[in-house]
Formats: C-alpha cells, structure tokens, sequence
C-alpha cells in the first residue's frame, strides 16, 4: 500500500503540504512537550492519499475537558465538508523528536485508529531531523499479527510467544510518496522564481556531532530500560523454576508420606491444592520489552543513516583539502 | 529552468473588458478622476516593470471606469519580455510576510471549488507586528457570488476561526484572500465585512486563472478616497509581498518543489546517501555557473563586476587551509568515532534480536 500525499493543504505542514502544516504547528509551540498530534482526512482507497489535516493541540499541560477534542475534530470535519475538502477521515500525525516515538500511547491510539478504519496510518514527522536537512516523515501501521495481540489484550509472554512477534515485526513502514497538481505546479515556479527557497545548505554541514551525541544518549537510556527489563525477566524466570521444583519435592514428599501412611494403615493424608500453596509469580508484561526493543531498533537505524550521511560528508571535505594542496 | 511564457499581449486586453461589463455597483465608489490611477502607479517601482501593477492598479482604483490612461503604458513594454509580476517595495505600505502554506491552501481550496463558482474566497489568519503582517494561515469560506449580489456564509467563517483560535490561540484574523486576477465590486462588499473583523483588513490575491501565463500573487490594502466632505469611495494599494519561511517548512517546500520535475509530478521520499547526493549535486551545478561566469570573463564576454569578484574571492578562501598532517588526524579520528558509533549500533541491534530468540525459547 502506497501513501500519496496530495499537495497543498494544511498541514502542519499542512497538506501541501501535509508537511508543511505540520512544520509550523510544531515550530509555533517552540519545541516543547509532546509537539502536534492531528488527524488526517482523506479522500480514496488502496492507496491511501491525504489530503489535509486538522490539527487538535494535545498538551497534556492544558487541563482541559477531553471530549472537547472530539468535539473540536467532530466540527472541524463538519465545516471542512462545506468547502468541498475530504473529511474522511484516515489517521493521524505525530510529531517526535529524535525518532522516539514507539511508547504505549502511540501502540494504543493507533490500534484504536486502525481497529475503527482498516486503512489508517500514523504519520511520524521529526522536526529535529528535518532541521538537519532533510524532510523527515514516516507512516507506520501495526502489522495484522499485532493487531491480534491488541485485540485480545493479553500481553503475556504465553499469547505473544504464541503469536511470534518480533520487535522488528510490529510496525510496518509504508512508502511515502508525494503528488502534486498542476497548478501548485504552477504556484512552485512561481515560488521558486520570488524567494531563495534553499539557500542554506544545512544537509552538508559537517556540525551535526550535537545530533549524534544525543541519539547516543537516548539509545543508552532505552539500553539501560532494556536490561533492567531483562534482569526483571531473569529474575521471574528464576523463580518459577525454583518453584516448580519446590513443588515437585513437595509432592514427592507428600507421595511418600502416603506410602508410609498405607503401610502403616492409616489414611493417606488429603490431596492438597497445589496451586494454592504455590502462588505462581506474576510474569512480567512483555509488551514493554517489545516496546523497548522496537524503538531501539529504530534509534539504531536512525544512527546508522545518520553515520552514513556523515562519512560520505567527510570523504567529500577530505577531497576539498586534497585539491587544496 | 524553462519558466512560463508571458504573453505580453494579455493584459492590456482582459481589464478592458471587465470595467466595461460591470455595472454601476453599489458601494460608494465614486468615479475617481483619472490622477487617481496615475497616481496609484507612482508608488509602484520603475516605469519598466511589467504592464502588470499599472493594470491592476488601474482596476483598483475604479472597478467602474475603463481604465484608459493606464492601457497606454501598459502596451509599451509589450514586445520585451515583461518583468517580474510583483513590482518593487511600495514606499510607505506595510510588508505582507506570507508563508507558502496559505497559498498551497488557497491553491487547493480553488481546486475543490464547487460547480460554476469562477473564485474561492476565504480568511488570512496571522499575526501583526510594527511594520509588517505575518500571515501563517487561512482556510476557505463558502460564498455565493453572481451579477448583482454576493452571500458570504460569515456564521461558518466565525466558527472556523473560533475553532482555529483553540489549538493556535495566537492567530488574528487579518485579512481575506481571493482567487482571480481581478478585484471586483464584489470585492469592495466583501472587504468591508471583513473590516468588521480586523481593523484594517488585508487582501489578498492568487492569480489561479493564470493571466499572463503566470500566477500572481498580490496584496492590498483599502485606502478611503474621494473628495472629502462627498461620499467616499474605496481604493485598494497594492503591498509589498515577501515570503517568510519557518526553516523545516523551506526544507519541505525545497522538496515538494521537485516535483516540478518529473513528468507525472509524484516524486518519492529519499533516503540517507541520495540527500547527500542530490544537495552535492545542486552545489555542483551552482559551481558551474560561477565557473561559466569566469570564463566568460576571462574571454572578455562578460565585463568584470568587482563585487562578484569579491564573493568569488571569499567562497574560494571558505576552504579552509589546515596543515595537511593535522587535518589528517581530524578527518581519522572523525571517521573512527563514526564507524566505532555504526559498529555499535550494529551490536546493539544484534543483542535485541538475540534477546527476542532466547525470549521466546
């Protein structure tokens, strides 16, 4: 399934971009807190196109009554069908900020999405990444098997063991591809010919070490989640094998307890519940993991597009110096 | 680039028509005596610039009469190639700061127009500032417009902007826009709803009819003008128009602009080397036009501009001279820190995926 962003039109980049509505919304609040989360409206099928998109401002600072945002989406959608604009509505957007975003919320909003329309799509933009040269934007879907697993609610180790989901199999990344129409054509030229778009060549400055250093980081902060995770895991683990064995020698004992009690002719003493005496530890949720896991596969990608970009940068200045002497 | 071709012919002919066609409006539009026009083009740059500001001033200044004294400057420029649409700084005006989302808007709000409406019509949002109006957003209101009349649905444009105000309580609204390269009488009506709103409305147009092959896109402000003490009648001054940019929307708008180049203008997202490839290759083409340009030079086409030559001096002496041994060091322990950073990310990501196996054992 293919994405076509249809030009013009809100977004946060708005629609013409869809990602230029997007842009502004989260440059205007500065950068801070979860940035702009907005619903796309769309227009067809198959391939899904997006056409515009509202934006509802979640800021969890803002104590406000959460049904005005349906209300506000419910409006906005009403109002946009009088001027003939799509309003079906197809999913939704995210901003994140070095390509965090893989948390429970997202999971749990965007099954929502997908479990109400079969086609929705979440709508990734990194304005920190974009910033550093070039338009950053990403749709994901959980992936059918997730689904299963969301649907039924159950996330313990047995039903995703049972499922065979791997982090890498949650999301799946659908390819981006951007139409425009004639006359926006139009209105490019026109735009390219009054105003120096792309004078600033941030994509090739070498400066970019401060990006680097904190992905760094908040791939070791997730590193550092992970093994407490698994610590968790181990030490659960750990203790279901002891008592298995507990029980298991306490029902050998109580075997030969009875054998005494026979040959001695009195009666065997009761069967006791087992699964009572031997409360079994709770398993840890396993959701979590795979949640960790999925986004430090992410952060690793990130870093390694990153660290390709770079090198080839500075094979380039080392040709710039080589002419040079 | 190959740009669009202006036909020079356009525009003496189409605001003829026009004026003539319409009838006598309504609003207090006095006949302004013919000064009025000349002098709506003073303001406006150099005597060179295209036929375009003097029409359209023209037409502003009196929706009503045939703008006759303007027709003849405007058909002198006519054999060369016309200059830019947007005339020069108008002393005085405000600047209007517009960001390329209002007109992608407006753009697709026309393209969505319903059966038999020639123009869309809908709000500017923004903000204000000393001396120039930021406009960072708009959205379309439904209108009805014929001969003699035109209903603006205004209910659905205060909800629409009551619903904006909630998520960016920071936009006002500033103004309207229009499509079509004209400003009607119904314009005048129009404008005055919208002074109600703000104080000193903006008007915006978008050229979607494409009159003289290209989009104009022009600004206005009304002005009262008229004998004082008589009625008073209404005359739009053209503004300076400039586009503002937020830095991520120039990176977006420099991508979605390459769809101008492919034939059936879908253009795909790409990724990590090839952004690196195509900015070295716009770098490369911008090289090779400095290049041609010293040439030509050199061969005596082109005469010498020292300021050029200046820049030229200054963007070779960008390179940095480092001593070739210690820029060595700095490039190998660059290298090395990216590749040990690649070669850990590798592990890590191989160390998650083992954890998975073992997981699931």
């Amino acid at each position: 399934m293919m994405l076509t962003l249809m030009k013009a039109q809100y977004f946060l980049w708005g629609g013409l971009p869809t990602p230029w509505k997007k842009g502004t919304s989260t440059h205007r609040r500065g950068g801070t807190s979860l940035g702009g989360k907005g619903s796309r409206i769309r227009l067809d099928t198959e391939r899904v196109k997006f056409t515009r998109d509202s934006r509802v401002v979640m800021e969890t600072s803002q104590e406000r009554d959460p049904s005005w945002r349906v209300q506000y989406q419910m409006e906005m959608m009403r109002s946009l069908r009088h001027v003939n604009i799509d309003h079906l509505h197809v999913g939704w957007y995210q901003s994140t900020y070095y390509g965090s975003f893989v948390t429970r919320a997202l999971l749990d909003s965007q099954f929502s999405y997908q479990h109400a329309i079969e086609e929705s799509v979440v709508l990734i933009y990194d304005p920190i990444k974009t910033a550093q040269g070039s338009l950053s934007l990403k749709a994901y879907r959980l992936t059918p098997k997730l689904m299963e697993v969301c649907k039924e609610k159950d996330f313990s180790p047995e039903a995703l063991k049972k499922a065979n989901i791997t982090f890498e199999y949650m999301f799946e990344e659908v390819p981006i591809v951007i139409k425009n129409s004639h006359l926006i054509n139009v209105l490019m030229w026109e735009l390219e010919k009054k105003s120096a778009v792309a004078d600033k060549h941030e994509l090739l400055s070498l400066a970019s070490s401060n990006h680097l250093g904190k992905n760094l980081q908040l791939l070791m902060d997730r590193v550092d989640e992970m093994s407490q995770d698994i610590v968790k895991y181990n030490t659960y683990m750990r203790n279901t094998s002891k008592q298995q064995q507990q029980k298991h020698q306490y029902q050998q004992r109580r075997q030969q307890e009875n054998m005494q009690r026979q040959s001695r002719g009195e009666p065997p003493l009761p069967e006791e519940d087992l699964s009572k005496l031997f409360k079994p530890p709770q398993p840890p949720a396993r959701m979590d993991s795979l949640l960790i896991a999925g986004q430090i596969n992410t952060y690793c990608q990130n870093i390694k597009e990153f660290t390709a970009q770079n090198l080839g940068k500075l094979f380039m200045a080392q040709a710039l110096q080589e002419y040079n002497n | 680039m190959a740009t669009p071709v202006v036909s020079a012919s356009g525009p003496p002919a189409t605001p003829a028509p026009a004026p003539v066609a319409a009838p006598a409006s309504a609003s207090a539009s006095v006949p302004a005596p013919t000064p009025a026009p000349a002098a709506a083009a003073v303001p406006a740059a150099a005597p060179a610039a295209s036929s375009d500001p003097a029409a359209a001033a023209a037409t502003t200044a009196a929706p009503g009469q045939t703008p006759a004294s303007a027709q003849a400057p405007a058909q002198t420029p006519a054999p060369a190639l016309p200059g830019p649409a947007l005339p020069g700084p108008f002393p005085g005006g405000r600047v209007v700061r517009l960001h390329p989302v209002i007109l992608a808007s407006i753009v697709d709000s026309y393209e969505r127009r319903n059966e038999g409406a020639a123009r869309v019509i809908g709000t500017l949002l923004g903000t204000v500032d000393k001396h120039s109006v930021e406009v960072t957003n708009c959205f379309s209101v439904p209108h009805n417009e014929s001969e003699d009349e035109v209903a603006v649905d205004m209910e659905f444009a205060k909800n629409m902007y009551e619903l904006h105000k909630k998520v960016s309580p920071n936009e006002l609204i500033l103004g309207w826009y229009a499509t079509g390269h004209d400003i009607t009488e119904h314009s005048v009506l129009i404008h005055e709803y919208y002074s109600r709103e703000a104080p000193n409305p903006i008007h915006l147009t978008v050229d979607t009819s494409l009159q003289n092959g290209r989009m104009s896109i022009k600004a206005y402000v009304s002005t009262l003008m008229g004998v004082p003490g008589r009625t008073m009648g209404v005359m739009f001054t053209p503004l300076t128009v400039k586009y503002a940019y937020y830095d991520t929307e120039r990176i977006g708008v420099d991508l979605i602009m390459k769809t101008c180049f492919s034939p059936n203008r879908v253009i795909g997202l790409s990724s990590d080397l090839q952004q690196v490839g195509g900015a070295s290759a716009r770098i490369q083409d911008a090289l090779s036009t400095v290049l041609q340009y010293a040439e030509d030079v050199l061969s005596g086409k082109v005469s010498a501009d020292n300021t050029v030559g200046r820049f030229l001096m200054s963007l070779v002496n960008q390179v940095p001279k480092i001593v070739p041994d210690d820029f060595e060091t700095m490039l190998n322990s660059n290298i090395n820190d990216l590749l040990m950073v690649t070669y850990l990310a590798n592990l890590t990501q191989s160390q998650i995926a083992l954890n998975e196996k073992l997981v699931n054992l």
